[in-house]
């Protein structure tokens, strides 16, 4: 597939990059010493939809994203992407992660082309269709600038249109707006949305900010702590597009942050009895954020 | 270790005005104290035990006017220059592949390591008599030391510069459907740019320091004059000439000053990603 005759828009046919999870178990290490991140972990990405997963910090979410993506092989069960099972990464699903993987040599430009340029897929309108993602992002007047000179929000924009002008199937963000400050995060959120709503591609978003996971999601997967299996899946009926100030007036919206707080704190709970430090910075959080006492 | 001499900042390119400035003052003051401390025999009723003995910079400058007519002396110079640059370009062409290798080849490195850790402490003067007798010229034993003592320097940089670079560059072009070797060339390559040029800034250092033991060391050229500056100022103390020590001396600091400055430059060209913050 060529990028170079698909004029500059074109969305992905809202139809494919259904990723389906199951029985997906991953250990590591060996004898005495292993350590079961994930099991017996189901669950499906359905095709055109933004699916956001969310847990407690630590519980293997990232472990997860190496799986989809393909850098790692799951120890039992498999993961289908369009019915074909995954063994490699491929263009066909794009991880953007959590730190910025921008290549600090080359410019805006030069990383967004550099997809189309490792594949041999430059076409003659290559350049324009990335000129076209980089106003899009808001970067048009820093094509010509290296990473180092972008700020943090910006250089996450870099990177989302560097994974788009892949036009891959499912787009994979693994915490891509953490470190962000609060401001540059919720405008992040509504580029981002906007990106969403403008393709409905497959996207599959990272997080462990219950406000982002709210404001973003079609569908929420808790999950569990460590070892990491899903807790449970909320549908979220809320119109798009959507605007931030909705989502606070929301009274499903609320309801259904409630719900995920408490399942979370649960969960917190369990692991801060395990002694994790996350987990009882969590608690402490939680406490602070619903009035309850932090003792259970 | 030695990388870390050569901050960033030391890379950047245009000089600001103030920092010339400061630079003459600097100049200007130790060539001062210099003529004022050895025209004196007794500074402030000590007598001096040294610094008396050292040429004035005035008769030195009046020495090194006669030798900028005299052929011999660029003859020196050209000959020291050559050799560092044949050793220095020899110390990259062979230096930086092998670093790489070794970097991105667990077997290459598994079979070439423990030889080239061997190898390394050994100084290069230390190499000096073995060269000489084994290659056939004092050209290229000369040469070879030279290389030797940039060669190291290289491959070490090359190596800890490539095998520092994060995986999340790997992962990134993996995904978007990159081959080994237009990682590499894309990924490996430009990211390991920046040691490669505090490596060879350093190799050219030491270059320096070599060839001009090594013209001393190894008798320098056929005859009298015409033998590297390293030689130049072996023949002035044995003519007795002081200040011609001092102009010899003087001369590859400033070979040395211009090598370097040449080679921050030409690295911060390729390297504009440091440069532009």
């Amino acid at each position: 597939m060529t990028i170079s005759g698909r004029p500059a828009a074109a969305p992905q046919a809202g139809n494919s990059g259904e990723i389906v999870v199951q029985g997906v178990g991953k250990d590591y290490g060996a004898g005495a010493f292993s350590k079961c991140v994930m099991r017996n972990c189901s669950f499906t990405i359905e095709s055109g939809k933004l699916t956001v997963m969310i847990g407690p910090s630590g519980c293997g979410k990232s472990t997860l994203i190496r799986l989809l993506a393909g850098f790692e092989r799951p120890t039992v069960g498999e993961i289908r992407i369009d019915g074909e099972i995954v063994t490699a990464p491929g263009k066909d699903r794009l991880v953007v992660f959590q730190e910025s993987a921008l290549f600090p040599w080359m410019t805006s430009m030069d990383n967004i082309l550099y997809g189309p340029r490792a594949r041999g897929e430059m076409g003659p309108n290559t350049r324009e269709h990335a000129g076209f993602l980089l106003k899009k992002v808001g970067l048009e007047a820093f094509r010509d600038k290296y990473p180092s000179q972008l700020s943090g929000g910006m250089q996450r924009r870099a990177e989302l249109a560097r994974a788009m002008i892949n036009n891959p199937k499912v787009m994979i963000l693994d915490e891509p707006f953490r470190g962000l400050d609060a401001m540059s995060k919720e405008l992040m959120w509504e580029y981002y949305a906007a990106l969403f709503e403008e393709s409905h591609r497959t996207n599959f978003f990272i997080t462990t900010d219950i406000d982002e996971a709210i404001y973003l999601a079609d569908r929420l997967i808790v999950m569990t702590n460590i070892p990491m299996r899903v807790r449970t899946v909320i549908d979220l009926e809320l119109p798009r597009p959507r605007r931030l100030a909705d989502i606070f007036d929301n009274e499903h919206a609320n309801d259904v942050k409630m719900t995920v707080l408490s399942l979370l704190h649960e969960e917190a709970m369990k692991s801060f009895s395990g002694g994790s430090k996350a987990a009882s910075d969590f608690v402490e959080a939680y406490a602070r954020r619903t009035g309850k006492g932090a003792t259970a | 270790m030695q990388a870390a001499v050569f901050s960033r900042a030391s890379l950047q390119l245009p000089m600001p005005s103030q920092a010339t400035r400061r630079a003459v003052v600097s100049i200007l003051l130790f060539i001062v104290f210099w003529e004022a401390g050895s025209r004196s025999k007794e500074w402030l009723g000590t007598a001096l035990p040294w610094i008396g003995m050292v040429p004035a910079p005035s008769a030195v400058l009046q020495v090194w006017g006669g030798l900028l007519t005299d052929p011999g002396y660029w003859q020196s110079w050209y000959l020291s220059l050559m050799r560092v640059l044949m050793g220095f370009t020899a110390a990259m062409l062979v230096g930086i592949p092998l670093g790489l290798l070794m970097a991105v080849s667990r077997v290459f490195n598994d079979m070439w390591f423990p030889s080239f850790e061997v190898l390394r402490p050994i100084p290069p003067l230390a190499w000096v008599p073995a060269s000489i007798i084994f290659w056939p010229t004092q050209e290229l034993s000369i040469g070879f030391v030279t290389f030797l003592g940039a060669f190291f320097a290289v491959v070490i940089n090359v190596v800890g510069g490539a095998k520092s670079i994060d995986t999340r560059f790997f992962h990134a072009a993996r995904a978007m459907g990159a081959s080994q070797w237009d990682i590499f060339r894309r990924v490996v390559l430009p990211a390991t740019l920046p040691s490669i040029v505090v490596g060879s800034s350093v190799g050219m250092g030491i270059t320096w320091n070599v060839v001009v033991a090594a013209e001393m060391i190894s008798g320098g050229g056929s005859s009298g004059s015409g033998g590297g500056l390293g030689f130049f100022i072996w023949n002035s103390y044995v003519g007795g000439s002081y200040e011609q020590i001092v102009v010899g001396m003087i001369s590859i600091g400033i070979a040395g000053y211009a090598c370097s400055e040449a080679l921050r430059r030409l690295g911060g060209l390729a390297t504009p990603w440091l440069r532009k913050r």
